[in-house]
């Protein structure tokens, strides 16, 4: 079958597909998102829950440039809880439970309305490749798909080999095919390739569950949604069950653990440290007899549970031993049993800091192909190459985020100079500028480059605008507030005597001042809208924090401004250790900070590369 | 990349000159001077030749292999013989071959820094350990080329890291089976660290006094026998010693050293007022450098206006004249290998409180986390509402300790998380 020329190809209709194909149609390329079936369009391989901490962040910044993965997710979402919700708000991530189905209607709902873009169904087997550059894609059908760039998110399916106990099947996820010819082409391109491995936990009949023995966790009376578009929760609110494993539990795994796939020796891929099997847990942590398990619904109209906290690939009768140990769940019906996978990603240190591939033309590459796990993590990855890959066909500035605008930022640089090691999943302790990059302060930070990029819908711009303005006039008000500590008592907020005059912002500033104390020294502030209010406050509580990190980010912007051509010889540079240089060549740092993020990197390396850097300008230069 | 080499050795006349050699050509040089490559770390006695095969010398040839020498790179040595001439004439050889240049002042020291063999306070401690003049100097620069320095701040930095994971672990992972509050332990951990800081703080002052040299003012009126002392001390004429009041006009420093102490011994003009312009300007300097000297010893009992401080020396003089027992007499010589003595003991005592601090940079670093550490453990006693910022403020404090050697890195706070707790509900 013969199909249009396009300007974006994107590959795999998974999250980071998905937003790939999205954000490239949103910047108005003409967009094909060629999948196995339409029915995979935003299918969750695993628990059904967006957001948390790290993540929630993630996906406020994809809904901040005008991304999907927040408004599809506000629309299934049937338990919101904002996670550290007592800490402060820098470390509050939004999280929610999804339904499954609604989560899929919505995606492919949003998908079939977007302009500029094509669903085609059909196996990719291959890339069209003229010399370095791609322009295109070959299908199963003998079909060819052409375009400008092509972006692979598909996710598992390179290699990828299910064990379930000792039996193993090669499949992306359970009852999808690997792509095996895909695969040796990928080897073709000579990428550098690592094994990793992950797991899930058996699914449950909720019907068959004891629900009246468990502890419930309902969500939060008032829903943080992700989207800063988004109103209100649309689907009916449930509660989550909680209960927990006991000796038993623990003594039935560990006299079956030679049948486990992970501890019979199947399995080489190095798996997560933060979402180990329970294998691991009980072995692990041998001192432990209890370990918590979440009894999360995926859904309103299905009885499938998803029990958080037991991914195992033991055998399925050992499964079935081990749950029924455990409280609640004595007679639960196994409908589908944990498996673990494993699968080739390729070393992100081979893309650039747009996720095209440093070695081919044209090429993207996004999410866990890249070696990350999560679907946020591969939602951002699918913005970022999406946007990229559109910039690129339509000749367009480059979309780069960086460490100190984003946690997007910071995931890409991060596997883009570090590598991983292990599957790569976000947290708020990996954002060095955590207190300036809040999950509510997300659309200040990055819509406004979503507008000078192109990638955004009119209604988002005029809300942006909007919230802005109102943000900017109170604050200005605040600012202008000069008060004596006497004043400021007679208001009933304590401070210091100290005789200095505060404005309404340093009084923000103090942790226990709230926004309705300061409106009784500024009336005129008493209509402010409460998310107004409360952006106002979290800004200033960190005010002083962040005017303290200026310096730093300063410096860091400084290093990323500095660029390393990607010809720079490393070898050529006098006292560098060969490791370093071998690291160095690896990562193919694009600019000073990358390098300087190097493992093993130091600053008097750093400081070389620099002075290279300089004579190899003034050269040019003269 | 260029192949360094230069005379490590002194210059000038010796029995023994070495000259090293570093980069990827220093074996080739070798085999082209001496016809061979010895087999790395063993001494050879080779001929070296000049380009014509005229013999230059005879030689103790050693080489050293990629990552294994003290640059980190592929090095050699020869010992030659110490003259001049021959010196010359082999650098001259060596600086004619492909590759090879001169190396620059430091240049030996910064590509071993460069390659990872030594830290920032190793690379110091190399130039204190150049420097060193006496035993106690000497100890002190090698304690700290063992990388002693380094090796504490990363004792406090595992401990710091060990309080930044239990933080992060309560934030990142709030919805698993992790403690809610950490305060205690965290707090226990920073304690534990500032009480670290605070003791190598306070014998920063010793520290960077063992590396400089203490400063000793010697006070007293004028004629009083100061100078005498002096170069009783001195063991030479360092300071004009005559009887007319008011010789010294300029502050003569002398520079000993004391059972392995470095020691400067101030001989400050005479303290007395005088309506001499040249003289006045002489009292009032002698006066300050007097009140700033580490410690002071007066003789007789006319201070005129130099406070003394504890541990202070006091000594009556001129036994000679008075007949005191326990005076001193810088004529007689009576009492001074007393004065000496004590003088000694006080400055060993102060020397014995030394930290590993004896630098201004090293220093800054530790107040800068010192103060860091403060605001952290009080904003950690709130409880688990303000970790964020508990977490930011540890942050700093890693830092500032880090920047005396190297450079911090999550990965490092994750890993220690991760071997602690079980997570993944
Ligand atoms: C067993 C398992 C357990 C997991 N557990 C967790 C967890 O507990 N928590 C968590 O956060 N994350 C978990 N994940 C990870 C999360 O599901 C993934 O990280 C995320 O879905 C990756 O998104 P993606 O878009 O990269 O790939 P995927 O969502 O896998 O999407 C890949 C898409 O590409 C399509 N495709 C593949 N090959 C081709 C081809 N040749 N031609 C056309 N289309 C193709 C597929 O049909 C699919 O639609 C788990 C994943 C698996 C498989």
């Amino acid at each position: 079958m013969k199909h249009a020329h396009y300007d974006v190809i994107v590959v795999g209709g998974g999250h980071a597909g998905s937003e790939a194909a999205h954000a490239a149609a949103r910047m108005g390329a003409r967009t094909a998102l060629v999948t196995m079936s339409r029915d995979g369009i935003g299918v969750m391989s695993c628990n059904p829950a967006i957001g948390g901490l790290g993540k929630g962040h993630l996906v406020r910044e994809i809904d901040a440039m005008d991304g999907v993965m927040g408004r599809v997710a506000d629309r299934a979402g049937i338990q919101f809880r904002l996670l550290n919700r007592r800490k402060g708000p820098a470390v509050q991530g939004p999280r929610a439970q999804a339904d499954r189905a609604l989560y899929k209607a919505a995606m492919l709902e949003e998908t079939d309305a977007r302009q500029n873009l094509d669903v085609i169904e059909g196996e990719v087997v291959d890339f069209l490749f003229a010399g370095q550059r791609a322009f295109g894609v070959a299908l199963a059908d003998g079909g060819e798909v052409r375009a400008h760039t092509v972006v692979l998110t598909t996710g598992t399916f390179l290699r990828g080999v299910i064990h379930i106990g000792d039996s193993r099947e090669v499949g992306g996820r359970m009852g999808d095919k690997a792509s095996v010819r895909l695969a040796e082409r990928i080897d073709g391109l000579n990428l550098p390739l690592g094994r990793l491995k992950t797991g899930t936990p058996p699914r449950l009949n909720g019907r068959t569950i004891d629900w009246s023995v468990l502890e419930s966790q309902p969500g939060d009376p008032e829903p943080e949604l992700f989207s800063f578009l988004s109103e209100k929760a649309e689907a009916r609110q449930i509660a989550c069950g909680i209960t927990h494993t006991n000796a038993t539990t623990h003594e039935i795994i560990r006299e079956n653990l030679s049948r486990s796939a992970m501890y019979g020796g199947h399995i080489d891929g190095v798996g997560p440290r933060y979402c180990p099997s329970i294998e691991d847990k009980v072995v692990r942590f041998a001192d432990k007899d209890s370990h918590q398990v979440f009894l999360e619904p995926e859904g309103l109209t299905t009885d499938t549970v998803y029990p958080n906290g037991i991914s195992t690939s033991l055998p399925a009768d050992v499964q079935a031993a081990y749950i029924h140990s455990i409280r609640g769940l004595e007679t639960a019906e196994i409908v589908q049993p944990g498996y673990a996978i494993e699968y080739d990603y390729v070393d992100p240190r081979a893309l650039d800091l747009r996720l095209a591939v440093s070695s081919c033309e044209n090429l993207f590459f996004a999410g866990q192909i890249n070696g990350t796990t999560g679907y946020e993590e591969a939602a951002a990855q699918g913005l970022v190459a999406g946007l990229n890959a559109a910039a690129v066909a339509l000749d367009r500035d480059p979309v780069i985020f960086s460490r100190t605008d984003s946690y997007i930022g910071v995931m890409i640089d991060d596997l883009t100079t570090r590598g991983v090691a292990e599957p790569y999943r976000m947290f708020t302790s990996r954002a060095e500028f955590r207190l300036s990059l809040r999950a509510d302060n997300a659309d200040q930070r990055l819509t406004p480059k979503a507008i000078e990029t192109g990638c955004i819908g009119e209604e988002r711009r005029i809300v942006f605008e909007d919230k802005i303005a109102k943000i900017g006039s109170v604050r200005e008000s605040l600012g202008a507030l000069s008060l004596t500590p006497k004043e400021v008592r007679a208001a009933g907020i304590e401070v210091a005597q100290d005789g200095s005059r505060r404005s309404g912002l340093d009084l923000l500033a103090f942790q226990d001042v709230r926004f309705s104390d300061v409106v009784l020294l500024e009336p005129g502030l008493s209509g402010t809208e409460p998310e107004i209010a409360r952006q106002v406050k979290n800004d200033a509580i960190y005010a002083n924090y962040i005017a303290r990190q200026m310096r730093d980010v300063e410096a860091l912007r400084r290093e990323e401004g500095t660029g390393i051509p990607s010809d720079f010889d490393f070898d050529q540079l006098q006292g560098l250790s060969n490791e370093l240089k071998g690291k160095l060549r690896a990562a193919r740092p694009e600019n000073l900070a990358q390098a300087g993020r190097v493992d093993g990197m130091t600053p008097a390396a750093l400081t070389l590369i620099l002075s290279r850097l300089r004579q190899d300008s003034r050269k040019r230069s003269a | 990349m260029d192949t360094i080499f230069a005379l490590a050795s002194a210059p000038g006349k010796a029995g023994v000159a070495v000259i090293r050699l570093s980069g990827p050509e220093a074996h080739d040089a070798v085999a082209t001077l001496c016809g061979r490559v010895p087999n790395a770390r063993r001494a050879s006695l080779l001929r070296l030749r000049d380009g014509d095969g005229t013999v230059l010398d005879d030689g103790l040839v050693l080489t050293f292999d990629d990552g294994a020498s003290f640059t980190g790179e592929r090095a050699a040595e020869l010992q030659v013989h110490g003259s001049m001439a021959t010196v010359r004439a082999v650098l001259a050889r060596l600086g004619d071959l492909p590759g090879l240049r001169q190396a620059d002042p430091g240049e030996f020291t910064r590509r071993a820094m460069e390659n990872g063999r030594l830290d920032l306070a190793q690379v110091e401690a190399l130039a204190d350990l150049i420097e060193a003049e006496t035993e106690t100097q000497r100890r002190q620069a090698q304690r700290m080329l063992d990388g002693a320095l380094g090796a504490r701040v990363e004792l406090w930095r595992a401990d710091l890291v060990r309080a930044a994971a239990l933080l992060e672990a309560v934030i990142d992972f709030a919805d698993e089976e992790v403690p809610e509050d950490v305060s205690v332990e965290v707090v226990a951990l920073i304690d534990k660290v500032a009480a670290g800081l605070d003791a190598e703080l306070a014998g920063f002052g010793a520290a960077e006094r063992v590396r400089t040299g203490f400063e000793v003012a010697i006070v007293g009126a004028p004629n009083v026998g100061k100078s005498t002392l002096l170069n009783a001390l001195a063991g030479r004429q360092a300071a004009l010693t005559s009887e007319i009041a008011g010789t010294t006009r300029d502050v003569i420093e002398v520079r000993l050293d004391l059972g392995g102490l470095a020691v400067t011994v101030l001989d400050t003009a005479g303290l007395r007022e005088t309506d001499d312009q040249v003289e006045a300007m002489g009292v009032s300097l002698a006066r300050e450098r007097a009140i700033g000297a580490d410690l002071r010893i007066f003789l007789g009992d006319d201070a005129e206006g130099v406070p003394a401080r504890d541990g202070d020396l006091s000594y009556r003089t001129k036994a000679d004249l008075t007949g005191d027992p326990a005076a001193i007499s810088a004529v007689t010589g009576q009492g001074i290998d007393r004065v000496i003595d004590e003088l000694r003991r006080a400055l060993e005592d102060r020397a014995a409180g030394a930290g590993l601090v004896t630098r201004e940079r090293h220093r800054l670093a530790l107040v800068g986390g010192r103060s860091a550490l403060s605001e952290a453990s009080a904003v950690v006693a709130h409880g688990p509402d303000l970790y964020d910022v508990a977490a930011e403020e540890l942050r700093v404090a890693i830092r500032r300790l880090e920047s005396v050697v190297g450079r911090v890195d999550v990965e490092a706070i994750l890993d220690d998380v991760f071997s602690n707790f079980c997570l993944g509900k």
